[in-house]
């Protein structure tokens, strides 16, 4: 779990095998491969599926998973992890439509600098004196949910969206697509631009590859580890406060074991929880599997949501098989 | 002599430093309890003492197959899903008899666990994971099992909940003999010191002939059973059967005490009292909070506080 943990080297020098070879393809674009299949299937299956009007509704509802996601596979990719985002989620929904009583800007600028403060706070405690990502996280899980029920009288208030240009940033849409879809893209673009163009990005899957050789040569550890985990902070938060617009209210009991969906939507993509690889595209593309294995088993009648638990959890298991005998490669269980 | 004051100085501090990393658990509890004795009215009455232990059990119960996997450096997420399971399978099986339904509900735990170790130790999948994969669908599997909340009046059930021998609640008592037997397993049993070695070194354990992919299999079962038996107490004191909320968060809690009872995470070591300890120690903490008419959200936030200062003063052993 922790990231100093070393991994065998993969053997480099030898050709890879036809196994290794369709591993690696899977790990890249399993998640991919996979949503194709289900929205041919479910095309297939049901009249009502790929209407533009569903579709539509899938790609908005998956984008406020697909935004905390973004922050958490940097963490990830860092060889940490980030249990505080779902928390962060809730408390942003709040802070956003108890600041949209005093404007727009109110309203994005208060969650977004709160949760990023908060992830901040995590990032300086987890760089600086090395406790494990997984306890000093869920200890902010802990502080950002209790910080989020004072604010709300124990969670008895819920504050309304007063803001109508910030209630439209979440509801409005653009030729068919919903603004957080959007708002997402334009995420997605910036921030694959970041972990696969600039030395950032490479400090990044350094660190996660080995912390100490990294260290060694040089790469500034301590504030790329605090750098990840801010922009973890920043987007849960943000992706509350767009979320709270979409729904004209800061609702106090969403984002409960959000975090774990979207460590789900992230391995599903490819990501290695032992940190050093994975990539954006995977992310995005285990985000929307979820959405659309859930709005598969909403078409299906007489199948209740929590099916889809069950879907989702048989799936994220199949994944992690299926990638563990293709690689045949040992992944951080020794 | 001035010279070797600072140096003593120093030893002591580093004295301090270790008493506190082993015992401050222990300290803690201690001083909540006095703190409670002398400021809160009816703390010290038998009514108060008894609603807080049958409050703790279950926590306590799950807490210690929590520190088994723990102490072989991994983890267990799936233990509040699996108590739900039991409370969607008891109240499936209850037609039977109480002690049928109570069975069944310890085999589910138990296939539960050990659908995580072969996971675990036979594929060899990161057990955060696939601890994760089993949180999300077992959850599920007990609401698909039964949809909503269900009574039951079964007298047997009813009675394992709020019945007590001797003054002592059935429901402490099945943990304060659970905490023996797990405190039992990891100091005197050749299987409690090869779980313990596998967390300490897991490749030099397979190299010295242990039986890692065995052990680890039944540390993983041990959890699952624990948390089913956590979870039967919790649905029989509850006289209803709720998988839709009983055991969320019921991971975190449960590796909250272990952490805060001094169990590191990176394996290698099971501390069973600490980990009793810790549970006692956030329970204590929310009953003074509640007692003092300080809201919920106060208590969440001194948890995470708690959690960071044991982690942190955990931290200087290495």
């Amino acid at each position: 779990m922790t990231a100093q943990t070393a991994r065998p080297a993969p053997p480099a020098t030898t050709a890879p095998t036809s196994r290794e070879r369709a591993g690696r393809l899977f790990q890249r674009h399993g998640a991919l491969i996979v949503l194709c299949a289900l929205l041919a299937a479910g095309t297939f299956a049901f009249d009502s599926f790929t209407t533009p009007a569903n579709l539509g509704n899938i790609a908005t509802a998956s984008s406020f998973l697909a935004i905390i996601a973004i922050g958490m596979t940097f963490v990830i990719v860092s060889g940490g992890i980030d249990l505080s985002v779902g928390s962060l989620f809730a408390l942003g929904g709040v802070l956003a439509a108890y600041g949209s009583r005093h404007g727009t800007l109110a309203a994005l600028a208060l969650p977004v600098a709160v949760c990023g403060l908060f992830g901040l706070v995590q990032g300086v405690i987890i760089a600086r004196t090395r406790m494990a990502p997984f306890i000093v996280t869920l200890a902010g899980l802990l502080g950002a949910r209790g910080l989020m029920l004072s604010l709300t009288d124990e969670g008895a208030t819920t504050y309304l969206v007063e803001d109508e240009a910030f209630a439209a940033i979440g509801q409005g849409t653009l030729a068919g697509v919903g603004h957080p879809f959007l708002v997402m893209l334009v995420i997605l673009a910036a921030a694959a631009v970041l972990l696969q163009r600039t030395g950032f990005g490479q400090n990044v899957y350094a660190i996660g590859g080995n912390e100490d050789a990294a260290a060694l040569m040089g790469v500034p550890v301590t504030r790329i580890k605090i750098m990840v985990y801010l922009m973890s902070g920043l987007l849960a938060g943000l992706a509350g406060a767009l979320n709270a617009a979409r729904l004209s209210s800061g609702v106090t009991i969403l984002g409960i074991g959000l975090e774990l969906d979207v460590i789900a939507a992230v391995v599903i993509g490819g990501t290695l929880l032992t940190g050093g690889a994975g990539g954006l595209g995977g992310t995005i593309a285990g985000a929307l599997l979820l959405g659309v294995i859930q709005n598969l088993i909403n078409q299906i009648p007489g199948l209740s949501s929590s099916f889809q638990q069950v879907v989702s959890g048989v799936f994220l298991a199949a994944v992690v098989i299926t990638h563990r005998i293709l690689s045949g490669v040992r992944h951080g269980t020794t | 002599m001035t010279e070797t004051v600072p140096a003593r100085g120093a030893l002591d501090r580093a004295r301090a430093v270790a008493w506190l990393q082993e015992y401050g658990v222990y300290a803690a509890v201690v001083a909540l309890f006095a703190f409670n004795a002398v400021f809160t009215p009816h703390f010290l009455a038998a009514d108060n003492f008894r609603t807080q232990l049958v409050q703790v059990a279950p926590i306590v119960i799950v807490s210690l197959g929590m520190a088994l996997v723990i102490g072989t450096e991994g983890i267990d997420l799936s233990v509040g899903s699996v108590m739900a399971l039991t409370a969607s399978v008891v109240a499936l099986y209850l037609g039977y008899g109480a002690l049928p339904a109570i069975a069944m509900a310890l085999l589910a735990g138990a296939l539960v666990g050990a659908a995580g170790g072969a996971l675990v130790a036979v594929v060899g999948v990161q057990p955060i994971v696939a601890t994760l994969a089993l949180l999300v669908g077992v959850r599920g599997l007990a609401n698909v099992f039964l949809p909503q909340l269900r009574e039951f009046t079964n007298p047997t059930l009813v009675a394992l909940g709020s019945e007590a021998v001797a003054g002592v609640p059935i429901v402490v008592a099945v943990a304060a003999a659970l905490v023996a037997a797990v405190a039992f397993l990891v100091r005197r049993t050749t299987f409690g010191r090869q779980l313990v070695a596998i967390g300490g070194n897991r490749a030099a354990s397979r190299l010295s002939g242990l039986p890692v992919r065995r052990v680890l299999l039944a540390v993983y079962v041990l959890s699952g059973v624990l948390a089913a038996v956590a979870g039967v107490l919790a649905t029989s004191r509850l006289q209803a059967s709720d998988p839709t909320s009983l055991g969320l968060f019921m991971e975190l809690s449960a590796i909250t005490a272990v952490v805060v009872g001094g169990t590191p995470l990176s394996g290698g070591r099971v501390r069973v009292l600490g980990t009793v300890m810790g549970a006692l120690l956030m329970q204590l903490l929310q009953a003074t909070l509640i007692k003092h008419d300080l809201p919920q959200s106060w208590t969440q936030m001194a948890q995470a506080v708690i959690i960071l200062a044991a982690v942190y003063a955990a931290r200087e052993r290495r």
